[in-house]
């Protein structure tokens, strides 16, 4: 940069080069504004409101008007049998994604990575990105009709193999929450989440399957010693941005999913925050759980980005 | 050389080879399955269809289904308006996105790493829902339609992507000759960059636009108008909270009711989803290619 300014303007006086300067520089704060405010006014405006958690909301005063109540509202949701259920539902949700969630995408590249035949390879590399596009309302109404009690499809198979008890209600069932969430998200997602280390699996060096070959090793062999090595940095990464969102459950497929039998288990904090904030108007409590949720969610992140650090010499901050 | 690698195919490598082919056939079916099932009930007699008769092919063709949702008027205004927010709502991010991501990519820029700053602190730390709609609400943007369209008119993320793009792949020696003949910045950006960022634009305008498409959580809290609703709400009134069809029903008792709304809801699925589908195949290159330039910054 140094040596281009020289260059540029070598022969031309200090006072035109830091008026070239302004001149470039302003066009580039007006590009830069429309994103800022838009930035300032949905993001940092709503922080400055967060105050609304410590406050009594009243409709005459507004966000900044009511008079300050200390923790009143965290005491009142720490002290609530829902702090503990929504705490432990979130987390339960999380946990469980992530340990089935995290490996199906790793497994499934290491499989279209062996595939031989061109054309199979890519028949089944377009399939398995297609669940990505559907919405998340059409994805939670295909769950209801595939397990539908009677005739759902997918339920009634799983019945015939036994994998279910044949009087299950699937949907209905507290216990069977967890993994059709889960389950249903390995199926939406996997293929998606795959593309990367696809990618990670295509750029090993040739070279090294020829070593292989000539070494001995069969392609079992291969594929644990050569292609797996391969794509443990990209693991190590994916794994560290998802350990940092664990307690940021997604809100619109729990949401769509909940019905009456199933609250016990698929309450989380950010539907509870909906649910009392907006929903029942009580805003300063609902700013208080969601602020609570926040902290957490931004805690987590500083430990986990603090450890790749510490362990890798890599961090997202 | 080939003969003798080939003439070393050992039996535990025929046995990992057919394996993995077995395993890529299941996870094809377990994949394809549902989608396929969803297309042949929509055109199946749904008696049939409820009483586990219907798993393979389509049997008792008809189209009742597609016939109610002809006739349903909140379907096409869902249609509409998810129409306006996707294009509205898309050209607004690209225009916000495009010019932002531009300036944080000069290297000489001294104040780009504060203003980076400035972005990335969002997607770690946020108001809240709560602080967020009663921003919106002291806006006076609450149940219109401009708030579903302004609304996340950047996402961080994507500006990090197109950041990252226009800085690796523009050549610099294009910057520096453009200032040479006293191009300015609006000028440099309007006819070298946007043209060399074909690939960028594509994906991001992809991104933005899948996400308008599905998008139901905004239209969910942030309005609360029936005619400004997305195509996802009705979707989910349909689908989800068993709204009964606004035309026919009325009269059809017990039943033959119930299983005739199930068709329709079959149908309602496959009407919604087809236009991303379609588009699907064409664009599918740049999808992977996004998810690449994105890991980049990983």
């Amino acid at each position: 940069m140094g040596s281009k300014n020289q260059t540029a303007t070598a022969n031309k006086s200090l006072g035109f080069r830091t008026k070239k300067y302004f001149e470039h520089n302003w066009q580039l704060w007006l590009m830069l504004l429309p994103a800022m405010l838009y930035i300032l006014v949905f993001c940092y405006v709503p922080m400055y409101g967060i105050q609304l958690a410590f406050r009594e909301y009243s409709f005459q005063t507004g966000i900044t008007g009511g008079k300050w109540v200390g923790l009143k509202y965290f005491r009142q949701y720490f002290e609530s049998p829902m702090f503990f259920s929504t705490l432990k539902n979130t987390f339960v949700i999380s946990f469980w994604s992530i340990v089935v969630g995290f490996p199906a995408p790793i497994i499934l590249a290491m499989i279209i990575n062996q595939l031989r035949n061109k054309r199979w390879k890519k028949t089944v590399q377009t399939t398995v990105y297609i669940p990505y596009f559907i919405s998340t309302v059409v994805m939670v109404s295909m769950i209801n009709v595939m397990f539908a009690n009677g005739s759902g499809v997918v339920g009634n198979f799983l019945k015939a193999l036994h994998l279910v008890a044949a009087d299950t209600n699937i949907l209905g069932k507290e216990s069977a929450f967890v993994p059709l969430y889960v389950l249903t998200g390995v199926w939406q997602a996997m293929g998606w989440n795959s593309i990367i280390y696809i990618a990670a699996l295509s750029s090993v060096d040739t070279q090294l399957y020829d070593a292989c070959k000539i070494d001995g090793a069969n392609r079992w062999q291969t594929m644990l010693h050569i292609d797996f090595p391969a794509i443990v940095p990209t693991i190590m990464i994916l794994l560290i941005m998802n350990m940092g969102n664990i307690l940021n459950v997604g809100f619109d497929k729990v949401y769509l999913m909940q019905n009456s039998l199933n609250l016990g288990i698929s309450q989380v904090i950010s539907t509870y925050v909906y649910s009392v904030g907006v929903k029942s108007s009580q805003f300063s409590f609902g700013a208080a759980v969601g602020l609570f949720n926040t902290v957490i969610n931004f805690f987590f992140l500083v430990v986990t980005n603090w450890i790749s650090r510490r362990s890798t010499g890599t961090g997202l901050m | 050389m080939n003969k003798a690698i080939g003439n070393r195919k050992t039996l535990s490598d025929r046995i990992f080879g057919f394996a993995i082919l077995a395993l890529s056939i299941l996870i094809f079916v377990i994949i394809l399955y549902p989608l396929w099932f969803i297309v042949i009930a929509s055109i199946s007699n749904s008696n049939l269809v409820n009483l586990g008769q219907v798993k393979f092919w389509p049997k008792d063709i008809r189209f009742y289904g597609y016939q109610q949702i002809i006739e349903d008027t909140r379907i096409w205004r869902g249609y509409l308006n998810t129409l306006i927010y996707v294009l509205a709502g898309t050209a607004l991010n690209m225009v916000v996105t495009m010019p932002a991501a531009y300036a944080l990519s000069r290297r000489g820029f001294k104040a780009r790493n504060k203003v980076m700053f400035y972005f990335v602190f969002t997607m770690f730390f946020s108001g809240g829902l709560v602080p967020t709609y009663m921003t919106i609400s002291s806006l006076n943007l609450i149940s219109t339609k401009t708030i579903l369209i302004i609304f996340v008119a950047v996402n961080t993320y994507n500006l990090i992507i197109a950041r990252t793009f226009i800085e690796n792949s523009i050549p610099e020696d294009l910057y520096e000759a453009a200032i040479l003949d006293g191009c300015s910045h609006f000028a440099y950006f309007t006819k070298v960059v946007v043209p060399l960022s074909k690939a960028v634009n594509s994906v991001l305008v992809l991104y933005y636009a899948v996400y308008h498409w599905n998008d139901y959580f905004n239209a969910l809290v942030y309005n609360s108008k029936q005619e400004n609703a997305p195509l996802q709400i009705v979707l989910r009134e349909i689908l989800l909270l068993n709204q009964a069809f606004a035309s026919g029903n009325g009269g059809v008792q017990g039943g033959y009711g119930q299983s005739s709304a199930d068709q329709v809801k079959y149908a309602v699925i496959i009407v919604s989803t087809l236009p991303i589908l379609c588009v699907y195949p064409f664009v599918q290159k740049y999808f992977e290619k996004g998810v690449m330039i994105g890991a980049v910054k990983g």
